[in-house]
């Protein structure tokens, strides 16, 4: 067995417990020499306590920015398989449906021209490919075309979007998420293939404000799927939830956010103009409950994760909007965001932080947007937009 | 000045990057700046810089790199990040 020889006592400690480990998995892989070299790097990296990693640099295909991410060994005579060990990011199908041909089809092409080692699926949704020489690249490139994937984004562009499972197989979506990141993903390649921008640009797709891909923490324009009518209720399945056991006034009724729900023994309603969209009570019963009929998406901008600087939450830029095909609106405000922050951003910032540097008003008021009140994060909170009509009104 | 063909642009852009080389990294944006002072805004707009970024990108005389951010560099730049 390739592993007999391999000395890595460290790494070996990551094995014990209940829970799986990323060494069993890449000790499965052992016989290929980079998945070797990438354990004895590793141990040496737990014993000298510093990655010996390094990244950046000039790797990619021809006419890409992106896609592919350089990093070498700090240490090549000592580690010769992984001197280059290139990560790719390719981009992943609409909500991470894959068949079985295609998963087996992604992983012979990554076994001939890389390590053979697999992450399914980075944070932003791709899948990531790691390992593989600098020679390598244009091949395997060629392969993923071939086969009808193609390499995602890295870098200061557009990064891969990504969005739930959607209509696919879940009820509770208010809008096609699976077409709107395709349509996206396909509208905007140059993006994704070229970058322009300060700093990365992530768009994520969530059906409903349960918001399963995280797009409200984790993008630059979150598109969550929601409703402007009625909840719609089956007061039969109420009936039945509440002869199952659930009680109704503490489960739904007390934990509703706007306390819009009422319980009389026998039937709920809810008063539909103070409900926030929260998704609580539908998610409690699901059988009795679902979002009204008309359906379209909240758009929120600014989210990021904490790299540089902290994590920020999304704003609300448009409440409602309808996601007919063609997402015209959706790519207007998407381009307006870029030309304003394109040129005056600095280097590394996200919009979100760029947005908190000029203030919300004057950004608003380059894009062409109207400040609404569904724009204030904290109730009874200075939102520092002053109405002119208000003031010229007072003025006079 | 009248509008420029794409490929003047483009030169412009390369004869920028490669007096720059070694003293400042240059981003699309600083590029695409560059051309519509050089040129004027009435002569050169955002779309015809991004096509002069492509055709020196799609030919080779430039290429992308990566030092914390993504810049347009000449390819013989090959520098490494640690
Ligand atoms: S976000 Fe909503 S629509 Fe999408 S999978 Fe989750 S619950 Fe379903
Ligand atoms: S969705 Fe949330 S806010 Fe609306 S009625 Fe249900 S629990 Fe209340």
């Amino acid at each position: 067995m390739a592993t007999k020889d391999l000395k890595i006592p460290l790494l070996e400690e990551l094995e014990k417990g209940p829970w799986p480990s990323f060494v069993t998995e890449i000790k499965k892989s052992a016989d290929n020499p980079m998945a070797r070299d990438t354990l004895r790097q590793l141990e040496k990296s737990y014993e000298d306590k510093i990655s010996h990693w390094k990244h950046g640099g000039l790797v990619g295909v021809m006419g890409y920015g992106g896609g592919v991410i350089g990093r070498y060994s700090d240490s090549p005579e000592e580690f010769p398989e992984v001197k280059e060990f290139h990560t790719y990011r390719v981009n992943q199908p609409s909500g991470w449906f894959y068949n079985t041909e295609a998963l087996r089809t992604l992983c012979d092409i990554w076994e001939k021209h890389g390590s053979g080692l697999t992450n399914m699926h980075g944070s932003t949704g791709d899948m990531i490919f790691l390992g593989s020489t600098t020679e390598a690249i244009e091949p395997c490139f060629a392969d993923l075309t071939e086969a009808g994937f193609d390499l995602g984004g890295s870098g200061s562009d557009v990064r891969t979007p990504s969005c739930c499972v959607g209509p696919g197989r879940c009820e509770w979506a208010c809008y096609d998420t699976l077409d709107a990141c395709y349509d996206i993903t396909q509208e905007f390649q140059d993006e994704l293939h070229r970058p322009a921008f300060p700093y990365k640009f992530k768009f994520k797709f969530s059906g409903c404000p349960n918001d399963c891909v995280a797009s409200i923490a984790r993008s630059d324009m979150s598109v969550i799927g929601t409703w402007k009518d009625n909840i719609q209720i089956n007061q039969d399945e109420v009936a039945n939830y509440a002869k199952n056991g659930v009680d109704i006034e503490a489960e739904i009724c007390e934990l509703c956010p706007t306390k819009c729900i009422s319980w009389n023994g026998k039937t709920i309603s809810i008063d539909n103009s103070n409900c926030v969209k929260c998704m609580h009570c539908i998610n409690v019963m699901p059988k009795a409950l679902s979002p009204g009929k008309e359906r379209g998406a909240t758009i929120l901008i600014g989210a990021k994760a904490p790299i540089i600087g902290g994590a920020l939450l999304a704003t609300v830029f448009v409440p409602f909007l309808e996601m007919e095909e063609g997402y015209e609106d959706l790519k207007e405000l998407a381009e307006a965001l870029w030309d304003f922050w394109g040129e005056y951003g600095k280097n590394r910032e996200r919009i979100g932080e760029f947005i908190q540097r000029v203030g919300l008003a004057n950004f608003l008021d380059e894009i062409g947007l109207e400040p609404i009140p569904e724009m204030i994060a904290h109730p009874r909170t200075n939102p520092y937009i002053f109405f002119e009509d208000e003031l010229e009104e007072e003025d006079e | 000045m009248s509008t420029p063909e794409i490929e003047e642009v483009a030169e412009a852009m390369l004869e920028l990057v490669t007096v720059t080389k070694g003293k400042k990294n240059l981003k699309a944006m600083d590029l695409t700046k560059a051309m519509i002072e050089k040129f004027g805004d009435e002569n050169v707009d955002k779309k015809l810089c991004k096509k002069a970024i492509r055709s020196l990108i799609d030919s080779g005389r430039c290429v992308y790199s990566y030092f914390g951010g993504s810049y347009i560099t000449l390819p013989s730049e090959e520098t490494q990040e640690g």
